[in-house]
């Protein structure tokens, strides 16, 4: 007993000791460089298997939005994710954008009710970089993410140039203004003013099916934002505010929506979101100690979409909160860094399925500690655990570990591992498949989300990259092997019947490997080729068997080649750029019980895309660019099944493995008032 | 009995309060600085040189950040004054071979450097 008292009190003693260490004694000190000369960087000394994409890469493509701004790059496939919409789905690792954690300055912003569109709502030119994370991310900003993380840090208003103007149309008819003001409130104060509006005011009909190729649209998307910045007290802080209202209207070309709605005259679908953000973010670096800083963020936001598709109608809202408190600090040295800190969120679905009812309260507070080692030299390793108790999800832990070795010269090594664990929307996750006459079942009923139990995926990945010098010019070649495993997954079966989806949990296996190796050379001066092969063998136990996944391509080739005259006396240049993409066959969802006319064969054919843009810069204030998307005109043969009886059984809009309109072709323009 | 142990262990915690407390008014009245910062030049070429005089800086207890540039060769230190002082990081990168303005290597140290490391000696 006594000694059990002694033990104790000494521990309390030293802990106390510890702590007091920490507070005076340690810090961190994150510097972000981003170097304007790359459009892709790749670091040899980052721990986690990070690329960053700067803005630079981001005029490559038409690029209007945040869902096409991953058209160059290899990490990051692009699909299409229905015929009606047009909405762009990102998939990373093979997996979906559900399974990604996708954060708009390290705070998650595509989630919950917005996770069928919400990569669209962000406009291409508000983005200043893109970071890429493949495998389990940080613990730091949740315990969401399983194959990847995004995050997209915005223009900062201390950097921004006071005026910035861009014009788009395209021939599917398609037309976007961009307009940035920025001012200079104070030496300390800045403030900048984002206004951007995108409309499609044709219909198209190239397949002749009778239905619109892409839908006719209208967003308005404006962002107010204040920065604060004082160096000597070490204090920096972001006020953010923001609205968007996005309306699309598609379906069959003669669809009236006062006439046609709720009726079988015409199919038709319409979606309209609203979206209100306000977030803030405060920070403070000890000005002794630059290694330490405490940092809050907090951003509370409010979605509401209304829509239909035919007769089924789909409602969501969405209110949500947001807060992280993190500390930043070193033990002993900078060598030995660390962050820590708290979670909290807040989710109230106000969500209907027809005439179900499935709204819910979601909360979740946690608590997160991050470890990093840097030995200055060939090797580090971050380790990161936290703890959360979600209302549905329960309390668990989820741990994440990273790793980086350089064995020689220019090589690196990487593994990471980790635990991610989500509750699965399923029907805003699954909002393409309201686009046909399936019937929607959930076959489990016990769990505590829709009936089922969370999705829990364990991440492993290996990888490695070398750096060259072959005739002169610099080249790399790397490879990297990911494999996810689920625990449990929300199955969503389209491989039972063409009149049905079924959600019930994973009975058997689950899982995704992927493998991508890539080779990057700069042939000549200023002229740089990006290739790289993927293979992605991901397979589910089904009700009815093992499957590949639908709708994705077990191996994959990307190829990019771009090429810049150099700078002349007044700033003008030439930039080309060309990106081919080849797509294997895809499993498709059976369609075997339909009647002949409205079946698929069991597997898509594979197919090539091709990008092109030439920008020419006149001077640093004004250029212009044209570009073609699909030019080899490859499209999908039978775009929606069933089309000529839309509410039919065999109807199905949802089975989309190519483009769906063809060749496009697209004009515009950039000025800048610096 | 137990209250006694109680007693012991309160004391205890007391006294440990107490000591700790007295220290730290102590390092007061000499004014140790505990997140002291220093620039100083370290003679050196490159990227090799660098991590070899931060690794040599770090291994000083108290040291908690250094950051030597490659252009200017100067040296940014913070250190804790309480464990160690500058003259203590200075001998121990003059011990791996790089020159200080205090403290300058031995022949055989400069000797033991890599070839590209050879620095003009001053």
């Amino acid at each position: 007993m006594q000694k059990l008292l002694m033990l104790f009190v000494l521990i309390l003693l030293s802990e106390a000791v510890f702590s007091q260490e920490n507070l005076n004694e340690e810090k961190l000190n994150e510097v972000k460089v981003v170097k304007k000369r790359k459009g892709i960087q790749k670091s040899f000394t980052v721990t986690g298997n990070t690329t960053i994409v700067t803005s630079k890469e981001l005029l490559k493509a038409a690029c209007c939005n945040l869902a096409e701004s991953f058209e160059t790059n290899p990490s990051i496939d692009v699909n299409f994710s229905d015929a009606l919409t047009g909405t762009k789905q990102i998939k990373m690792l093979g997996l979906t954008s559900p399974y990604l954690m996708i954060t708009e300055e390290n705070v998650p912003s595509v989630r919950g009710a917005s996770q069928a569109y919400g990569l669209s709502f962000t406009p291409g030119t508000w983005v200043e970089s893109i970071q890429i994370t493949k495998g389990a991310g940080s613990v730091v900003n949740g315990y969401e993410s399983i194959s990847g993380q995004i995050n997209t840090e915005l223009i900062k208003p201390i950097n921004d140039i006071p005026f910035f103007l861009n014009a788009y149309g395209s021939t599917d008819s398609r037309f976007e203004l961009n307009t940035h003001f920025n001012t200079k409130i104070s030496d300390k104060w800045s403030s900048s003013l984002f206004l951007h509006g995108n409309t499609r005011v044709a219909k198209t009909d190239m397949n002749d099916d009778g239905f619109l190729d892409n839908p006719l649209a209208k967003q308005i998307n404006i962002l107010n934002r204040y920065q604060y910045y004082n160096a000597e007290k070490g204090w920096v802080s972001f006020i953010n505010f923001r609205y968007m209202n996005d309306k699309k209207q598609t379906g069959e070309l003669d669809f009236d929506s006062k006439k046609d709605k709720g009726t079988t005259n015409y199919w038709g679908s319409e979606i309209n979101t609203e979206r209100l953000d306000v977030a803030t973010k405060v920070g403070y670096v000890f000005p002794d100690m630059p290694y330490q800083s405490i940092g809050f963020q907090n951003a509370f936001d409010s979605h509401n979409q209304h829509s239909y598709f035919g007769l089924n109608q789909y409602n969501i809202k969405q209110s949500s909160y947001y807060s992280n408190l993190i500390f930043n600090s070193i033990i002993n040295n900078t060598m030995n860094k660390f962050a820590t800190g708290l979670n909290f969120t807040y989710d109230k679905y106000q969500e209907f399925v027809n005439v179900n009812d499935y709204s819910r309260i979601d909360n979740s507070v946690g608590a997160f500690f991050e470890y990093t080692y840097d030995n200055g030299d060939d090797f580090s390793v971050i380790l990161g655990g936290r703890i959360d108790n979600h209302n549905r999800l329960g309390t668990f832990i989820t741990p994440r570990l990273h790793m980086r070795y350089n064995p020689w010269d220019k090589g690196v090594l990487r593994f990471s591992a980790g635990r991610g664990k989500r509750s699965a929307n399923i029907f805003a996750e699954n909002q393409p498949l309201f686009a046909s006459s399936r019937t929607f079942e959930i076959l489990n009923s016990n769990g505590k989300i829709y009936g089922l139990n969370p999705e829990i995926a364990w991440n492993y990945g290996l990888s490695f990259s070398q750096k060259f010098s072959f005739l002169g010019k610099s080249a790399d070649v790397g490879f990297d092997l990911y494999r996810t495993d689920f625990q449990n997954q929300a199955i969503v079966d389209v491989m039972q019947s063409p009149q049905e989806v079924l959600f019930y949990n994973l009975d058997g296996k689950s899982y995704a490997n992927s493998l991508q190796v890539e080779f990057n050379y700069e042939i000549l001066n200023h002229l740089n080729l990006r290739s790289a092969y993927k293979f992605y063998d991901i397979q589910t136990d089904y009700l009815s068997g093992r499957y590949q996944k639908a709708l994705q391509a077990k191996h994959r080739f990307f190829g990019n080649i771009e090429y810049e005259t150099p700078v002349g006396e007044k700033g003008q240049q030439w930039k080309f750029d060309y990106t081919l993409n080849w797509i294997g066959q895809q499993q498709l969802p059976t369609t075997a019980s339909n009647q002949e006319q409205d079946r698929l064969p069991e597997f898509s054919k594979s197919y090539s895309l091709m990008n092109a843009q030439i920008t020419k810069i006149f001077s640093p204030t004004f250029e212009v660019y044209v570009g073609g998307e699909n030019i080899g005109n490859y499209t999908q043969e039978k775009a929606i099944l069933g089309s000529e009886n839309p509410f039919g059984p065999n109807f199905d809009a949802s089975i989309v493995y190519a483009p769906v309109f063809g060749q496009m072709y697209y004009a515009g323009l950039r000025f800048k008032i610096k | 009995m137990k209250i006694k142990n109680i007693i012991i262990a309160l004391v205890v915690t007391f006294v440990g309060f107490s000591a700790q407390a007295q220290d730290t008014s102590k390092s007061k009245l000499v004014k140790q600085n505990k997140n002291a910062k220093y620039v100083t030049e370290v003679n050196g070429n490159c990227e090799q040189c660098q991590k070899r005089i931060q690794k040599a800086a770090y291994a000083v207890d108290g040291v908690k950040s250094a950051i030597w540039n490659i252009e200017t060769h100067q040296l940014s230190l913070i250190l804790n004054e309480e464990k160690c002082s500058v003259l203590d990081v200075k001998k121990a990168i003059a011990k791996v071979g790089h020159d200080t303005d205090a403290v300058k290597s031995t022949n055989e140290d400069y000797e033991k450097l890599h070839s590209c490391c050879l620095y003009e000696r001053q």
